[in-house]
């Protein structure tokens, strides 16, 4: 059969032949680009086309989480800066208070001390005074004792001339710086 | 004769093998017999076979990548994605504009990839013949292709004015109209699809032809011409593996010149002024 076939169309091909397509070729070269067309258009490239779209969504996903990793990154960074900063103004005024107060504490000290030596300075002028009044007292003691002494010497002499009465003065005050002197070196 | 001849469907090379003289290719290897359902229109041959074949490998790649399609790709993927990225890009999006290639990606798509397939399958031993070395497929592309572009530029520019502008250059002094006229109406009405067709066709035929030739003529000169001619054998060899390589250059040059081509005409019909 195959043979009959070669032999009715297979010795009388001319060249024009190649360019007149047989009707089968036709009708299966259709069903073969219809196939192809249907394939491309409705399966492979829609398949493609969402892979490569969910790729690009990720793609910008993963950007877009960077992007928002390194905003919270430069916000923390932030805060602590900030943090820091308050803290160093915090340490800066605590040191500021501390000298302030100490320099308070020191001039409270100095106003106490020197009360104190105001206070100190004042009981010993008073008892530089009391002792005074005291000495006043015993000296006036002393003083009227040593009139009347005086004055019963006096009375006993014979008082010729305002010279002798001077000159019996004169003798009565030394002899008291005497005892005096020597009252005060005893004393030492 | 008659029994080597029908041996010549099941490819030249075996035919060589079965023969005891050399075999040149002939028209007879476009015309292979029938197979099943003889004389009638779904008559099937060794081409259409072939051609099935060449869909089913391609559609079978797909089916396995698209099968385990990830956000990482895998190399099956990442190679479906480069052709595919490479028809989208190198030759839709940059021939037409990316707002225009939506529409007409899966029909250049389409050309590409079937063209390529099929082309490819001028390789495979044993089978030997393109799928597009016939003019069936290239002349429905390319009529597939006249249809589209004169249809867009139509609907872009009302009947009328797309005619006019397809034919009427302008910035043309008068008289020239008189021969420009007819030769824009020839380009763009018969010589475009017809070249379009007849650079794929006549391009694996002639591959076909050459390819077969070298090793139909090998084959002679090692197993059946005398001792001296053996040497020839050599030398046809190595013309059959440097043909192999030019036409797997030609295979994607023809699908990628197809579709670009294709987008092309597309494009301008589309344009307002060309």
């Amino acid at each position: 059969m195959t043979s009959v076939h070669i032999a009715a169309g297979g010795d009388d091909i001319s060249g024009a032949d190649l360019f007149f397509p047989p009707l089968y070729d036709i009708v299966w070269s259709a069903v073969v680009i219809a196939i192809v067309f249907f394939a491309f258009w409705k399966w492979i490239l829609p398949s493609f086309k969402r892979v490569l779209d969910e790729r690009a969504e990720k793609i910008q996903g993963g950007i877009e989480k960077a992007e928002r990793v390194q905003a919270e990154a430069d916000a923390a960074l932030a805060e602590y800066q900030q943090q820091l900063a308050e803290g160093r103004a915090e340490a800066a005024r605590l040191r500021a208070e501390a000298q302030e107060e100490g320099k308070q504490i020191i001039a409270e000290l100095k106003a106490q001390a020197n009360a104190e030596a105001e206070r100190i300075t004042q009981a010993a002028h008073a008892q530089i005074e009391a002792e005074r009044q005291q000495a006043l007292v015993s000296l006036r003691q002393d003083v009227g004792e040593l009139a009347t002494e005086l004055a019963s010497r006096i009375v006993g002499e014979t008082l010729a001339d305002d010279a002798r009465a001077a000159a019996v003065v004169d003798r009565f005050i030394a002899d008291l710086e005497a005892s005096q002197a020597s009252g005060a070196a005893a004393k030492e | 004769m008659h029994i080597v001849d029908v041996v010549t469907a099941a490819g030249t090379i075996a035919l060589a093998a079965e023969g005891s003289a050399f075999h040149p290719p002939s028209m007879k290897d476009f015309f292979p017999p029938a197979i099943w359902f003889e004389g009638t229109p779904f008559e099937v041959n060794r081409i259409v076979l072939i051609r099935f074949l060449a869909i089913g490998l391609l559609l079978g790649f797909f089916a396995l990548v698209i099968r385990k399609l990830a956000v990482v790709p895998s190399r099956g993927q990442s190679v479906a994605e480069m052709l595919l990225d490479f028809v989208r890009v190198n030759i839709v999006e940059e021939s037409m504009g990316k707002e225009k290639a939506k529409r007409f990606l899966p029909l250049i798509t389409t050309i590409f990839f079937l063209v390529l397939s099929l082309n490819l399958m001028g390789f495979i031993p044993g089978i030997n013949m393109a799928g597009t070395a016939t003019i069936a497929v290239p002349l429905l592309l390319a009529l597939i292709v006249y249809v589209t572009y004169h249809a867009a530029g139509v609907q872009a520019q009302g009947l009328g004015h797309y005619v006019k502008n397809q034919i009427v250059l302008p910035g043309v002094p008068w008289p020239l109209h008189i021969i420009l006229i007819p030769i824009e109406f020839l380009t763009k009405f018969v010589i475009q699809p017809a070249t379009l067709t007849l650079r794929l066709t006549i391009n694996m035929m002639v591959g076909h032809l050459l390819l077969v030739l070298c090793f139909a003529a090998t084959w002679f000169f090692f197993f059946d011409a005398s001792v001296g001619f053996k040497a020839f054998g050599f030398l046809t060899l190595f013309g059959g593996i440097f043909m192999t390589l030019l036409k797997t250059l030609v295979a994607f040059l023809q699908a990628y010149i197809f579709a670009l081509l294709a987008s092309i005409y597309i494009n301008q019909a589309m344009a307002e002024e060309h």
